[in-house]
């Protein structure tokens, strides 16, 4: 294997665990339709899964592995998963659908959310456009921060196994 | 800006496409992304240029050369626009 050292994303200064996870409201994709959803709105406590955009590789690998591990399902259902990327609501029907995934996904095409949460990725070689870094946020009730993991590194993907853990102290 | 003198075909999030990003930057090189997908099959593009599906590949308009993988593509740039070599540097 060739030897490569993982670029280093600057420093940022995201939202971290004993903060109330900033509210929002942006389109959340399901099956069948999209509408827009308050964060405050979803029942805690809450996973809220930030990801690169749809169809970029990341993505699909954080999905297909929450999907395998059944979060927010079977032992793991006291917990609700969403995700977040700069996709379309268009994009994420695709997505979900693709993946057989049962998990709702926000639509974020500003980034204004992922600015919010200091997960925000200017991309190079694509000029305006930016997206999230891989985040996971594990909100208690009244949004407050159990767990914050982001990404310090391109690329980079949760310690899932750490996260299972702390979902389940939830 | 002149027109991109590099081309880079490369994938999102690919870290062998990031190293040689890194390159093209420390050399002050002007080039232009073009992001494939992740399905090999859907890089008719990338194959039409170098015979292959991988990525990252180059194609430099200043020397002619077409070429793809990370090292290959790395040695390439330092040899050609390193320090000493042939088309800039001290």
């Amino acid at each position: 294997m060739v030897e490569f050292e993982v670029v280093d994303l600057p420093e940022t200064d995201h939202v971290e665990t004993g903060e109330t996870a900033p509210e929002f409201a942006r389109p959340l994709v399901g099956e069948e339709y999209w509408t827009d959803v308050s964060l405050s709105d979803i029942d805690s406590p809450v996973a809220l899964v930030f990801f690169p955009m749809d169809g970029a590789f990341p993505a699909t690998y954080m999905w297909n592995e929450i999907r395998d591990r059944e979060w927010g399902h079977g032992s793991s259902d006291h917990v609700t998963v969403v995700g977040v990327s700069v996709s379309t609501p268009y994009e994420h029907r695709t997505f979900i659908g693709e993946r057989g995934m049962d998990y709702e996904l926000f639509s974020d095409p500003s980034a204004a959310v992922g600015e919010a949460y200091g997960v925000v990725h200017d991309l190079d070689g694509m000029s305006g456009v930016r997206e999230h870094r891989p985040a996971v946020f594990l909100l208690d009730d009244d949004r407050a921060v159990e767990y914050a993991w982001v990404a310090a590194e391109w690329p980079d993907f949760p310690d899932y196994d750490e996260v299972e853990s702390r979902i389940d102290r939830l | 800006m002149s027109d991109p003198q590099i081309t880079l075909y490369r994938l999102q999030a690919c870290p062998y496409c990031e190293r040689v990003v890194r390159k093209l930057k420390q050399y002050d090189l002007n080039y232009e992304s073009r992001f494939v997908e992740p399905m090999h099959s859907d890089r008719n593009a990338v194959a039409r240029l170098t015979g292959k599906r991988s990525v990252p590949a180059i194609r430099d308009e200043t020397t002619g050369v077409t070429m793809s993988e990370s090292g290959n593509i790395v040695d390439y740039l330092d040899r050609t626009y390193g320090e000493g070599g042939a088309a800039g540097g001290a």
